[in-house]
């Protein structure tokens, strides 16, 4: 636990990998900076490894004002014990007032170790997070500018929204592809601090052997939101509108059995009976006629968006919401308000 | 190289079966409504420690806190091959959250005692997977999460191949450790039948004393049957926050760091369709609306 302090920096955990950072840390450095300029402070960064400080321009150009570099040998390789003693030291030093990780397989080893060391909340897997008040009404206190922690639970059947009013740091993980990634602009300007965390006689109880790495493949399982085409979009030029989209959602992007035998996406992204079964919280099929093979592998999904220019298509008798259209502009249209309408959210 | 393991284990609503009359009014999930069960991964960390001690000797203890309702959950590893099993119940408990229920459990196994400490990687109401990683701070064990499949035990170390997401790791670990387990791992094994008949009749002293007060026969009937039953050894030990010499400032409410700002339901679609006006304010109004609801941003 630290002091509680007001004017605590916003961090995310740059987790990287061989020296690379993954997409997590850029997606939390967006969201960071929201909660940042909300709350009117700097925003950092901890990158922990074994030479990898010239990731740190990367991390500026995402929207880092410092970006706090550990280096050592012993954080070569990922293990709880060293990373949680750098991050601990460092989260000490600084009182930062914010302390977020992805929901990854490090991040969901790594933070509730520091959460139990630091004796502060910690909330798994959000999908969103807000500055707002919270009143207590059994003590009669009320909190301002709290980080509102918003995450499903009991199997995505409720919505709930945790704070964490006086341990400090406020500390959660953030669900991977949920929060949109923003522009790199590299002429952005931010600190390096080099951090010494004083690991001397620090052992590690683990020994790695060996380690396999499988290409990443689309996991379009895991994805809240898809956006999936068909034979209606019409070429494989038109399917970037398709992956616009989906990014701007921070969504996957998948594909009918017509849509991969034309040849438009990979049979990785298929969904259908000879595909993928997917249950999304938002499906979007756009140029899919809805054939009984490609609804058995996405019926089941909470809201259904079908957006066609046939009117009978099959895809509408299943949709919650349907839009009647050219494609072309429908989906450059859909896009568009979704940019915006985030935008508009961020500055309420 | 008999090990000391000891398995943590959740009993938990059946989150796969909500449906809209297990939700209340206020948008919280009844609990009640739902079938409470064996979470699974805890199952599958169950199995890990029954087969090491098949192989190897040594001890399965399994830990659980709850109401005792859950004892059910330990007469089934009973059922199964636990050696010994233990409810943790107090209403000093009630509403902790996964570090209150952290260092809970880490008084326990210090009272046990303990080489290995099994885990499920994560419980199915929650899914926060916090608990594992939390408890092996609190006891200084080393962590070793998602565990996909044992390669060799000693009497002072683990080699195990664990899940890292995309791809895997050969790693040995120093014991003491806690391991989390995924449900890749292995295949739980069926109750054993001798055992079943042996230990449906296995209860704890709250159960007992439920009885008692249903069948309005005196008090004094709890300490009796308690001490017939713990003759046969089929008395469930209950231990209350005392009995592990827990601080309650770190137990329950006062413990746990998070509160609760405010729960919303999911609105179940009714499979009713809009149509959207494909022009700019039509979409723009419907992406407004996804976003008030969550289901995008």
């Amino acid at each position: 636990m630290i002091e509680k302090n007001t004017q605590g920096e916003v961090w995310v955990f740059a987790e990287q990998e061989e020296g690379k950072l993954s997409d997590v840390p850029l997606e939390l450095l967006s969201k960071g900076r929201e909660l940042a300029d909300t709350l009117k402070v700097p925003l950092g960064a901890m990158l922990l490894g074994h030479l990898v400080s010239s990731q740190a321009a990367k991390l500026i150009a995402h929207g880092a004002d410092k970006v706090y570099v550990v280096n050592d040998e012993r954080l070569g390789h990922y293990q709880t014990t060293s990373y949680t003693a750098g991050i601990c030291s460092l989260i000490t030093e600084h009182k930062p007032q914010i302390v977020l990780f992805g929901a990854t397989a490090i991040g969901r080893d790594l933070a509730p170790t520091i959460a139990s060391k630091m004796k502060c909340g910690l909330t798994a897997d959000c999908t969103d997070l807000q500055i707002g008040d919270h009143e207590d009404k059994s003590a009669g206190k009320t909190y301002e500018n709290l980080m509102y922690q918003i995450r499903p639970a009991f199997g995505g059947n409720i919505i709930a929204t945790i704070v964490n009013p006086e341990r400090w740091p406020q500390m959660a993980t953030v669900r991977e592809g949920v929060m949109p990634m923003s522009e790199s602009d590299e002429s952005r300007k931010g600190q390096v601090v080099e951090f010494n965390p004083n690991f001397n006689g620090l052992s590690l109880p683990m020994e790695l052997h060996e380690i396999r790495r499988r290409p990443k493949k689309v996991n379009l399982k895991a994805a809240r939101i898809i956006v999936a085409g068909g034979a209606g979009v019409g070429s494989k030029d038109n399917f970037k509108q398709l992956w616009d989209l989906a990014h701007c959602l921070g969504g996957a992007v998948a594909g009918s059995r017509a849509a991969v035998d034309l040849g438009y996406i990979d049979h990785d992204h298929q969904v259908g009976q000879t595909g993928t079964t997917v249950r999304p919280a938002l499906y979007i099929a756009v140029g899919i006629s809805g054939a009984v093979q490609h609804r058995a592998g996405m019926q089941e999904s909470a809201k259904i968006l079908a957006i066609n220019e046939d009117r009978d298509a099959p895809i509408f008798g299943i949709a919650h919401y349907g839009i009647v259209g050219d494609l072309n502009d429908v989906v450059p249209r859909l896009t568009k308000a979704i940019r915006g309408g985030m935008s508009v959210k961020t500055t309420h | 190289m008999a090990l000391n393991i000891v398995v943590c284990a959740k009993q938990v609503p059946d989150t796969k079966r909500i449906t809209g009359e297990a939700m209340k009014d206020d948008g919280t999930v009844n609990r009640g409504a739902l079938p409470a069960i064996f979470n699974p991964e805890d199952l599958n960390a169950l199995e890990t420690a029954l087969e090491i001690r098949d192989q190897h000797g040594g001890t399965v203890t399994v830990v659980t806190m709850g109401p005792p309702a859950a004892c059910e959950l330990l007469r089934e590893s009973y059922y199964r091959g636990a050696d010994r099993c233990i409810l943790i119940t107090d209403r000093r408990a009630a509403a902790s959250d996964t570090l209150a229920t952290s260092y809970i459990l880490s008084c326990a196994v210090k009272k046990i005692g303990a080489d290995l400490v099994l885990c499920g990687r994560q419980a199915i109401d929650g899914d926060t997977a916090q608990v594992g990683p939390q408890l092996a701070e609190k006891l200084n064990f080393a962590l070793v999460t998602y565990l996909e499949e044992l390669i060799d035990v000693t009497d002072k170390t683990l080699r195990l191949r664990r899940n890292i997401g995309a791809g895997w790791e050969d790693v040995t670990t120093k014991l003491p450790a806690l391991v989390t387990v995924m449900e890749t791992a292995n295949h739980p094994r069926p109750y054993a039948s001798k055992r079943l008949m042996k230990y449906k009749n296995a209860r704890s002293e709250g159960e007992i004393a439920g009885q008692v007060k249903a069948e309005c026969a005196d008090e004094s009937e709890i300490a009796k049957r308690c001490e017939a039953l713990k003759s046969k050894g089929l008395l469930i030990e209950s231990w209350n926050l005392d009995d592990i010499e827990a601080d309650l400032n770190w137990c329950g409410m006062s413990g746990s760091p998070t509160k609760v700002h405010r729960i919303q339901s999911v609105v179940l679609t009714g499979g009713e369709y809009h149509e959207i006006d494909p022009s700019d304010d039509g979409i723009g109004q419907f992406v407004g609306e996804l976003i008030q609801e969550h289901t995008i941003g």
